[in-house]
């Protein structure tokens, strides 16, 4: 448990920095920051099996870091340094890292559903007893393809594990206004998979639950959903304007913050001492990734020859 | 030497690299216990099982779903029933399929194949007669073939499902039943992206694609009677183009018509168009004469249906435009 809050606390500090970064006009393109849902990124991945795969959404620092990625070359890729995971082609929405399995950040919202439902049928057909584990949020939850993919992971069994991450908006709609019902597990009836609701700020409780559903899947017995309940409380992205979250809502939230609830619960059996020397240190890992990142070069063009439109030729003209 | 129908070429290259490789897997609506709608997948069911597969009706997860299988081991076939349902799987092709080799560094590969069929002339209707060739060889990434053939059929089946790249394999309603010769002892794949001279000839250049070459070597017929000789090139493969297949062509002939199905503005024809002006305007006695399909909705009946899609009379026509 303390290894799942030292990748929290990586994860929230990375957040708090690139928000400084954003402030001083230092990042490009929007920012999603996923403050007060990193139990949710982090318990999951903890839970995997080291060649498991793992599809995420466009807010998915917490998979990145909590499946163990390097901080410096995860923040080389936010600042689109040849050093990043894809070279500074992805950004921060589409880091992949096929390496450990982690299939990518998707800012197409929902599409990391089937893309996870893609791989556990490739695992399916190659017979090998690996899980692809799917994390989507509540937005996602109302596309056709998250029907579709459930429906087929359920009709074949695949080994595939839905993980919503239910942070309460779509960009500004709140989910009442996205949702015919409130707790979205129960969907998981209509596709006769099991579904729960569980508490998405406890890393504890996020870890047990994935680590059930994955073993679930593993032994052959097919997907199942996970509602993760958690609250955004950064704004959609750095682009946000705000207005629409109830001050008292973000305050009632703030007060659950996992990394406050997981602080807590550690200090009791390791002392506070011991805890925030951990923190401290994983502060000062992120902080030396900027620094090491941040003096990376930018990389240099290359034309993608599979994308040239004439045989034989490396490219087009622009 | 065998003659055998189009749809049994497919067939054949399926088994054989479903043979050759066990990763291989065909995925799509009706092909598996019923072989398919066309019958291309017939038998491959007893033969490979859970190899192959019925779904349901669900193409932007299917697609998607090749996408990430393929980028995980294996090499999905997915057939698209018709070409018309296409825009169901173009979120997973634009934003999924695509992007992945280049935007996470050449990380992956992603071996796939989308086999769909198009085109009109039989009554299916708006939403079943369509060519959407241009929709889908726009995309950076992807690769585009259509063969007309039993033959390319066959050997370009082969490569798409050999090639590490997503290939979008386009076949023709009315190509199904067409015979040709396949040496069954030559199991080599085709080079995508290599136009072939359908027939030879000194006047002017014809650049077709898929069922459209049927047409001009129609055309061409015809023309020859009136003592002009019509070069024909197949292009089979529309992304990646064989711009050297062109340019010799056109450098011979100084006169080009270009032809595809498809709905003429913004359509493939404007891009070959363009590809002669960009790289042989100098060769050119004339301006490229382009024969599409109408650009409005594919009508039902026999008699308005005709006047959409093009054939070798518009063809024909052409070519004595370009060549007055």
């Amino acid at each position: 448990m303390l290894e799942m809050h030292r990748r929290m606390v990586l994860t929230r500090h990375l957040e708090e920095r690139l928000g400084e970064m954003h402030k001083a006009g230092r990042t490009r393109g929007p920012i999603h920051r996923c403050d007060g849902q990193e139990a949710v990124g982090v318990g999951a991945t903890a839970a995997m099996a080291h060649d498991d795969f793992v599809t995420t959404t466009h807010r998915g620092h917490a998979v990145y870091l909590g499946r163990g990625l390097d901080p410096r070359r995860v923040v080389a890729e936010i600042f689109g340094r040849e050093t990043g995971y894809c070279g500074g082609r992805g950004g921060h929405m589409l880091v992949g890292d096929a390496q450990t399995g982690m299939m990518g950040g998707n800012a197409i919202v929902g599409a990391s559903i089937p893309a996870a439902t893609g791989m556990a049928l490739s695992m399916q057909l190659r017979g090998e007893a690996r899980v692809a584990l799917a994390v989507f949020g509540d937005g996602a939850a109302q596309t056709g393809i998250c029907h579709e993919s459930m429906n087929i992971a359920a009709l074949w069994r695949l080994p595939v594990v839905f993980l919503l991450e239910h942070n309460a908006y779509g960009l500004t709609v709140h989910h009442s206004a996205q949702s015919s019902v409130p707790d979205l597990s129960v969907r998981a009836a209509g596709y006769g998979m099991p579904g729960e609701t569980i508490d998405g700020n406890d890393v504890v409780a996020v870890y047990g639950a994935v680590a059930a559903a994955l073993q679930r899947a593993r032994r052959g017995e097919g997907p199942s959903l996970i509602e993760a309940r958690t609250y955004r409380v950064e704004g959609f992205s750095t682009s946000d304007m705000g207005g629409y979250q109830p001050d008292a809502e973000i305050a009632e939230w703030r007060a659950r913050d996992p990394i406050l609830l997981a602080r807590a619960a550690l200090a009791d059996r390791l002392g506070a001492a011991h805890v925030e020397r951990c923190e401290t240190e994983a502060r000062a890992e992120i902080d030396a990734a900027f620094d090491a990142a941040l003096a990376d070069p930018m990389p240099a063009f290359a034309p993608h020859t599979p994308s040239a439109p004439h045989a034989g030729r490396a490219y087009g003209v622009r | 030497m065998a003659t055998i129908r189009y749809a049994e070429a497919l067939n054949l290259a399926l088994r054989e690299e479903m043979a050759r490789d066990d990763t291989v897997f065909v995925f799509g609506e009706d092909v598996a216990t019923y072989g398919g709608v066309f019958k291309v997948t017939q038998g491959l069911r007893d033969a490979y099982g859970d190899r192959v597969r019925d779904t349901p009706i669900s193409e932007q997860t299917l697609t998607a779903m090749a996408v990430t299988a393929a980028m995980t081991g294996t090499r999905p076939v997915l057939e698209i029933m018709y070409a018309d349902f296409l825009p169901l799987s173009l979120d997973a092709l634009v934003n999924q399929a695509s992007i992945y080799h280049y935007i996470w560094n050449e990380q992956v590969t992603m071996p796939f194949v989308l086999r769909t069929q198009g085109g009109g002339g039989v009554g299916t209707g708006a939403q079943h007669a369509k060519s959407l060739d241009a929709m889908v060889a726009h995309i950076p990434g992807l690769k585009v073939v259509a063969p007309v053939t039993p033959a390319d059929a066959r050997a370009l089946l082969k490569a798409a499902i050999r090639d590490p790249h997503p290939v979008i394999f386009l076949e023709h309603k009315l190509l199904y039943n067409l015979r040709g010769e396949v040496d069954e002892a030559d199991e080599a794949p085709a080079e995508i992206g290599r136009a072939r001279v359908a027939r030879a000839g000194r006047d002017v250049t014809i650049l077709a694609t898929s069922r459209m070459v049927l047409e001009a070597q129609k055309a061409a017929e015809e023309l020859a009677g009136e003592g002009v000789s019509a070069e024909v090139i197949d292009l089979r493969s529309l992304r990646p183009l064989d711009l050297d297949a062109i340019t010799a062509s056109v450098a011979r002939t100084n006169h080009a018509v270009v032809v595809n199905e498809g709905w003429r503005f913004c359509g493939y024809t404007a891009e070959l168009a363009a590809t002669i002006m960009d790289h042989a305007f100098d060769d050119l006695d004339a301006p490229v004469e382009r024969v599409a399909a109408r650009d409005m909705p594919i009508p039902y009946a026999e008699t308005l249906e005709r006047e959409v899609i093009p054939d070798s009379a518009d063809i024909a026509a052409a070519a004595r435009r370009a060549l007055a």
